[in-house]
């Protein structure tokens, strides 16, 4: 029989004010095994924790049972607690009496009632429980980043810093993300490339970094300290060694009618391709649905000029295995398609633009080489209409996103200024709903573009873009302010279009057993406390994927989550979880449900020799655990039919003991 | 039969059946009106006037027999907020409190012929039929 102790803590009123403490305590003491049971204000003070170690001295308890707040909150310090007074820390039960009681119910009567039963269950499990001893895995100091925009680059600089090794994921012929395709930078203006391109410089030179760019993750197993991920390497139909990036191929190529994507189909690319002149890798890129030799046979002729002899058109798809201790998601974003949106005339006219095409529009590299003309005739347009918030903040509505983009306020302010900067014979309109600054020296930014630009901020929003026959665009709009409708005579529309987490993030978050909300953004473990970490052990977020951020905070995060990266790659080993599963060779019929459910891979068969009733020996396949794989989820024990697997420190009489503590 | 202030405000909401809190202010829908310039009220103002519970303003005013119940505000509305169902729902509260129906089904069949456009019958019988 155990000897087991209950503290009951009133959490000053927030268990106390709804749950008669006293009353729980009085209880729980006649409960069989029960040799002392008492109150305090604060258990997880020093004083309450040192009357849980004096308890478990005088009374030479063999368990306990804290009634309290949810064990996510103070199971850690009570496991502590009762280890300083030597008792094993897997014989603490946590019965959650604040946010499961006190915070939920209104009725003392109730809420005590109820308290008292949660008490009941707890010291039933106690009954049942077993010291358990933690063991040790150790660290692979080796990161994984995914995705290589501004977040991973600098994720993957700050933490090859600190001296430990870093493989970056880029799907992208080349790293560098949307920073690259953006012209100037709010809201200091200046230019994205010139602050980007060093930064990707460097962490092609770093020797703690490997780029695998035109590269997925295809796998990833293993968990927090020990992931082990296939990566696979898609063909480029060139080698990435031999190629010297000289751009041969490309000038010679002759199917030059290929959707250019880095300038968002706005200019045409050739077949053999390097996305930007300050690419890295600086590697050239076969694009085979384009390929004349790839798709007929015939041709050949960057093979010819190439003088590195990288050229290889049987080259296929290579996978990779490494093994890391963390991982960094930074997939970024996307803006959404506007399809949907036909009110805005975006599929009808080419004048219609979104605000990523109008940076390249504006970019020096881009398809006008950074003079601002018409893409329907090449015309310089004089009225130019910018309309904010397109598909964000859409709630209740059939299309769009409910959240705000958070950085179109700003982006759109830049886009105007610049205009009546280059062109001053520009007539430039912001339609907005809110303009949302908050950023050091945003507000300020923004004022400028009204006060010294002139752009004409109008409250409200367009409503209609029809395309006319003399080639403008007729903007119907609304000015609540003045209490008019518009009807404005544009050159140009530019939408600053919502965005999105990138479409290959919701398969990777399976693949990572990682969180994501409703809109397919990363979770954080804490919005406020953890704003970096995932609530998967040893995944962490960088920029975009986690929610729409400018470039100052993409990077605060990114440094934000190298750190935590170095804080656990510094250490040796990791301590387990000693609640893991485990198989009774005796009862396991080997039909492997419980490997097809494990999410982690942490089940494997072996074939054993079992001596029979009958005194002869059998070979049987049964399953084996990998104690250091396993993450005690759960999920075997539910799906084994012969009830063999169980869960250390959870087993099944343990939760029936529970259940038929609350049905008494 | 006339209510009170609030009752009718609640009324309007409920007939409507949108929430007028949704309303962001953005006025994509007062920007969409293809009759805004016949109005005193435009569609953003039937919403903000049913929150703040002008509904008798809203039944005396042109604007509910000027609107043409095209329904542009409501699929343009990016809230869900549908400002065209409160003039609707105000409109009924009106031709409920005169106690008339000016309209019948039944007198639909015989008001139709060549020149006249479907869209204008629907339109009447929503605005004048009880
Ligand atoms: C029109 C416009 C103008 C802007 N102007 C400014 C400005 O002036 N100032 C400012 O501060 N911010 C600006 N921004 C915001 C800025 O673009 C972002 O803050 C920044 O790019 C976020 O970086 P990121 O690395 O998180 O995401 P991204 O730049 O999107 O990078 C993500 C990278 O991950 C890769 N990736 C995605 N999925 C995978 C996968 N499954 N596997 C491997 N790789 C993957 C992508 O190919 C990409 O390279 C602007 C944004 C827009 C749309
Ligand atoms: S083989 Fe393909 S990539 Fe090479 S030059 Fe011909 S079309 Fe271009
Ligand atoms: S479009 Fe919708 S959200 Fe915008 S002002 Fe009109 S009713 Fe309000």
């Amino acid at each position: 029989m155990q000897r087991i102790g209950v503290f009951v803590c009133w959490c000053g009123s927030n268990i106390a004010g709804t749950v008669d403490v006293h009353k729980v305590a009085e209880a729980l003491k006649s409960e069989p095994g029960v040799v002392i049971a008492t109150q305090y204000q604060y258990m997880c003070s020093e004083a309450g924790q040192t009357l849980i170690k004096d308890a478990i001295r005088d009374h030479k308890l063999t368990g306990i049972v804290v009634c309290s707040c949810s064990p996510r909150m103070h199971e850690a310090t009570f496991r502590k607690t009762a280890a300083a007074a030597g008792l094993n820390p897997y014989m603490v039960e946590i019965a959650n009496i604040r946010e499961q009681c006190s915070w939920i119910h209104k009725d003392m009567e109730v809420g005590t009632e109820k308290a008292i039963i949660l008490g009941r269950a707890a010291i039933a499990k106690v009954h049942l429980n077993a010291p358990l001893v933690a063991g040790e895995s150790p660290v692979v100091k080796r990161a994984l980043v995914i995705g290589g925009g501004i977040a991973g680059i600098q994720t993957a600089l700050d933490i090859a810093d600190a001296g430990f090794p870093v493989d970056i994921v880029e799907t992208k012929p080349t790293i560098g993300g949307k920073m690259a395709q953006i012209d100037k930078t709010f809201p200091t203006l200046d230019c994205a490339a010139c602050i980007l391109t060093p930064k990707m410089v460097d962490a092609a030179q770093h020797d703690k970094i490997n780029i695998y760019a035109y590269s997925e993750v295809a796998e990833v197993k293993g968990f927090v300290g020990n992931f082990s991920v296939k990566i696979k390497q898609k063909a480029r139909m060139v080698d990435p060694v031999k190629c010297t990036g000289c751009g041969l191929c490309v000038e010679k190529c002759p199917m030059k009618k290929v959707p250019n994507e880095f300038n968002l189909g706005m200019d045409k690319r050739s077949a053999i391709y390097i996305p930007f002149a300050q690419a890295v890798p600086k590697v050239a890129t076969i694009d085979p649905t384009a390929c004349l030799k790839m798709k007929t046979g015939k041709c050949g002729l960057c093979a010819t000029v190439c003088e590195a002899g990288a050229i290889d058109y049987t080259q296929q798809d290579s996978f990779i295995e490494e093994k890391y201790g963390a991982i960094v998601v930074a997939t970024g974003y996307n803006p959404i398609n506007l399809d949907q949106f036909d009110e805005f005339a975006y599929n009808q006219s080419p004048d219609v633009v979104t605000s990523l095409e109008f940076e390249r529009l504006t970019n020096a590299a881009g398809p006008t080489a950074g003079t601002l003309l018409r893409p329907s005739d090449g015309k310089h347009p004089h009225t130019l209409v910018f309309v904010q918030c397109v598909g964000s903040r859409c709630d209740g509505a059939e299309k769009g996103k409910s959240y705000c983009s958070k950085i179109c306020c700003m982006y759109t302010a830049k886009h105007a200024m610049l205009c009546r900067e280059k062109y001053p014979d520009t007539e430039v309109y912001v339609f907005y709903i809110d303009v949302r600054t908050p950023g050091k020296n945003f507000d300020e930014f923004y004022r400028r573009a009204v006060e010294e630009y002139g752009v004409k901020y109008i409250k409200g929003m367009v409503g209609k873009v029809a395309p006319q026959a003399d080639g403008s665009l007729l903007v119907q709009a609304s000015d609540l302010i003045e209490g008019e409708q518009l009807k404005i005579k544009a050159d140009m529309v530019v939408l600053a279009a919502a965005i999105e987490p990138d479409q290959s993030a919701r398969p990777l978050a399976t693949m990572l057993t990682a969180s994501m909300d409703t809109n397919d953004f990363f979770t954080e473990a804490h919005p406020k406390l953890r704003p970096v970490e995932s609530p998967t052990a040893g995944v962490f977020l960088s920029g975009c994927c986690q929610g729409p951020k400018d470039i100052p905070e993409t990077v605060s995060q990114a440094s934000g989550a190298a750190a935590k990266v170095i804080g656990l790659l510094v250490k040796d080993s990791l301590t387990c979880n000693p609640c893991v599963a485990h198989s009774d060779e005796l009862m396991c019929n080997g039909c492997s449900a419980c490997e097809k459910v494990c999410p982690y891979g942490a089940i494997t068969y072996q074939d054993k020799e079992f001596r029979m009733p009958d005194r002869t020996t059998a070979i049987r396949r049964v399953a084996s655990v990998n104690p250091a794989v396993c993450q005690g989820c759960g999920a075997c024990t539910v799906a084994c039919p012969s009830g063999a697997m169980d869960l250390n420190g959870f087993s099944n009489s343990q939760i029936m003991a529970e259940v038929d503590a609350i049905c008494k | 039969m006339s209510h009170n202030k609030e009752t009718l405000r609640e009324i309007v909401i409920e007939t409507a059946g949108v929430n007028p809190r949704k309303c962001m202010k953005c006025g994509k829908c007062s920007a969409t009106c293809p009759a805004y310039d016949e109005m005193e009220y435009h569609p953003h103002q039937f919403v903000s006037m049913v929150e703040a519970g002008k509904i008798e303003e809203l039944m005396n005013s042109k604007s509910i027999w000027m609107c043409l119940s095209c329904f542009a505000c409501v699929e343009r509305c990016p809230r869900g907020v549908e400002p065209a169902s409160f003039i609707e729902a105000a409109r009924l509260a009106l031709i409920r409190q005169q106690g008339k129906n000016h309209l019948k089904a039944e007198d639909v069949p015989a008001k139709l012929n060549d020149k006249l456009p479907g869209q204008a019958i629907v339109s009447a019988f929503r605005k004048y039929s009880k």
